[in-house]
């Protein structure tokens, strides 16, 4: 469709026309060039030079090759706030999701009140990270604290939460589920769009609730669900405002996220060509898991397109 | 009810053959569901409207006796969060004029305009919705420090000039929220201009972009929330008080309420409000833009 105006119209000087529009087209896209280049794709060759280096910001930088990286192997705190955000992730991550589809297939049906209800579960995850931390401290506060209240409600134990090196990490989890707002959103969109007649076939075939779940319901999403995953991983990997508000790290290191950890040691102890192979290395690992989860999802994400093919 | 022909008899069917029970249970769910989101909420705003002292009081008191309405101007006023608010906003709003600007410029050049590298260039805005921020991190701050930007807001309002992301905004999903939206309008526009002489420039800036409004407002909605809530790029700049914004005021400055969490939460309400507000008044490009995301998966 588009290809037909140029040709027919712009033949006799078709050069002048195809150039006129590459030079606006590069106009319209200078400030992003200029960003990617300045902010992103220059800073990335950066850090590379600065990981390989030994830099505090004060003295003149020094090249001292791979130490940095030889120091992270041998660095307990390095592996310890690894295993920390790495347990967050990899609880928080399928939770969330599976709490997140679970909501939207409840909110997918046709109820009275239904929007009035997808505005009440949406509500918590537009109130600012900074202000959600300071509320659930006030939460989990083990004295006065609603969570602790809840557990009468329940009769069960009270805890620490976030005061307990065991329960710490968990209680943060549970935090996470307050705002699953978006992927629930990003999800019942999905649900939206799987044509009734689907179902309405499959019905004709006689299949029940489940068959319909896990035979249209399931495949269908499966594009959105594989965006949910490598989207909140990569986020989940970099979580940094609640330890560093809520819990400095603690008790005992157990929420020293890798995020915090590298916040410190570039802007507590200036080690700069440290921190920028701490960075390194962790989007490597983002990158691995990444991949990973690319490769996977040929096995379970089903692209109607492909039919077509 | 403007229902399908096909659709109606078959949910009438179903409603015959299975009585109200699911719809009783999904009702349950979805109460307990919305008690456990709000719940949270109505504490935060009752113990900020509580007398100093009584918020501690156990079993828990939820409606304040008496109300103090003191709390939130001693709250604002012990640390300075006019100036904190003033310098939020002032951020917020710079910030997402050149985001709009940026991303809707971006955004209709790859839609509508052919040029040599556009494909490899847009896989490129795509591949760097992928990629984790902490990355440019540390060399993106030493760049600003050495152009003698620290403690100023440039470090923050500019990268969205450049179209570039900064925080939890990921100018690369605007710029492809602005490029599907672009994709949907009638070619016939550009092409009748076009035949009168416009430009490029003015096609994009008179015909195509007032026709964008809801894609802006999204755009424009999310800039805005996520420079407000921003948290780690101020912490990382902004180093005087006089700087701070107010997520980084109460963050830094919450020992000064000696754990007086009625002040703590009369701050987290006032933070919370403006997003509330802006949610509430435009929910429908709210929605619409997280859906958005979800087609990027497509």
């Amino acid at each position: 469709m588009r290809g037909a105006l140029a040709p027919s119209l712009a033949r006799p000087r078709i050069s002048r026309v195809r150039l006129r529009e590459n030079v606006d087209a590069y106009v319209f896209i200078a400030p992003w060039l200029i960003g990617f280049v300045c902010l992103t794709a220059g800073p990335m060759l950066a850090s590379v030079v600065l990981s390989l280096s030994d830099w505090d910001l004060l003295n003149p930088l020094r090249l001292i090759g791979p130490g940095n990286f030889v120091e992270a192997v041998k660095d307990d705190l390095f592996w310890l706030s690894l295993y920390n955000t790495a347990y967050y992730t990899f609880v928080s991550v399928p939770l969330h999701l599976v709490a997140a589809l679970g909501a939207a297939l409840i909110l997918n049906m046709r109820l009275r009140w239904i929007n009035y209800y997808r505005t009440m579960v949406y509500l918590p995850s537009i109130t600012p990270s900074v202000a959600s931390a300071f509320l659930w401290m006030w939460i989990f506060n083990p004295d006065f604290g609603l969570a602790n209240a809840a557990m009468d409600l329940l009769h069960l134990p009270h805890s620490m939460w976030i005061w307990d090196p065991d329960m710490a990490k968990p209680s943060l989890i549970l935090m996470g589920l307050w705002t699953i707002g978006p992927q629930m959103v990003i999800l019942l969109g999905g649900l939206q769009s799987v044509p009734e007649s689907l179902y309405e076939a499959a019905a004709v075939d006689g299949a029940g609730l489940w068959h319909k779940f896990r035979h249209i319901t399931l495949p269908m999403l499966s594009p959105i669900v594989f965006l949910c995953l490598v989207i909140s991983l990569i986020r989940s990997f970099q979580v940094f405002n609640l330890a560093y508000i809520m819990t400095q790290g603690g008790p005992a290191n157990a929420t020293l996220f890798y995020v915090l950890y590298l916040y410190r040691t570039a802007w507590e102890s200036l080690r700069m060509g440290y921190a920028s192979a701490l960075a390194w290395i962790l989007f490597l690992v983002i990158l691995a898991f990444t991949l990973l989860q690319w490769r996977l999802s040929r096995r379970w994400v089903y692209y109607e397109g492909e039919l077509k093919r | 009810m403007s229902a399908p022909a096909t659709a109606a008899p078959i949910a009438a069917a179903q409603r015959r053959t299975r009585p109200n029970v699911g719809h009783l249970v999904a009702h349950a769910a979805l109460a307990l569901i919305s008690a456990v989101a709000l719940v949270p909420i109505a504490w935060m705003t009752s113990t900020a409207l509580k007398a100093k002292g009584t918020e501690l009081e156990w079993p828990i008191q939820w409606i304040p006796n008496p109300i103090v309405w003191d709390n939130f101007v001693r709250a604002h006023t012990i640390l300075p969060f006019a100036t904190y608010y003033k310098n939020t906003l002032t951020i917020a709003v710079l910030a997402t004029v050149g985001a709009v600007l940026t991303s809707s410029m971006a955004g209709f050049a790859f839609a509508r305009l052919r040029f040599v590298g556009r494909g490899p260039l847009f896989m490129l805005v795509l591949a760097t919705m992928m990629l984790p921020s902490i990355v440019t991190l540390i060399p993106t701050y030493i760049i600003w420090r050495n152009l003698g930007a620290i403690d100023t807001f440039a470090p923050l309002i500019v990268p969205s000039w450049l179209a570039s992301s900064s925080g939890g905004f990921s100018s690369a999903f605007a710029i492809f929220l602005m490029r599907q939206f672009f994709m949907t309008l009638p070619h016939d526009l550009d092409d009748a201009a076009r035949v009168d002489g416009a430009s490029s420039y003015r096609i994009y800036w008179q015909i195509l972009l007032p026709l964008c409004v809801p894609a802006l407002a999204i755009v424009g909605i999310f800039s805005f929330v996520e420079h407000w809530n921003e948290f780690l790029g101020p912490l990382i700049y902004l180093n005087s008080d006089s700087m701070r914004t107010a997520a980084i005021g109460l963050a830094l400055g919450s020992g000064t309420f000696r754990n007086t969490y009625n002040y703590i939460m009369a701050v987290a309400f006032t933070m919370t409000m403006p997003i509330v507000l802006i949610f509430f008044s435009a929910q429908r490009y709210f929605m619409k833009g997280i859906v958005m995301t979800g087609m990027a998966g497509r």
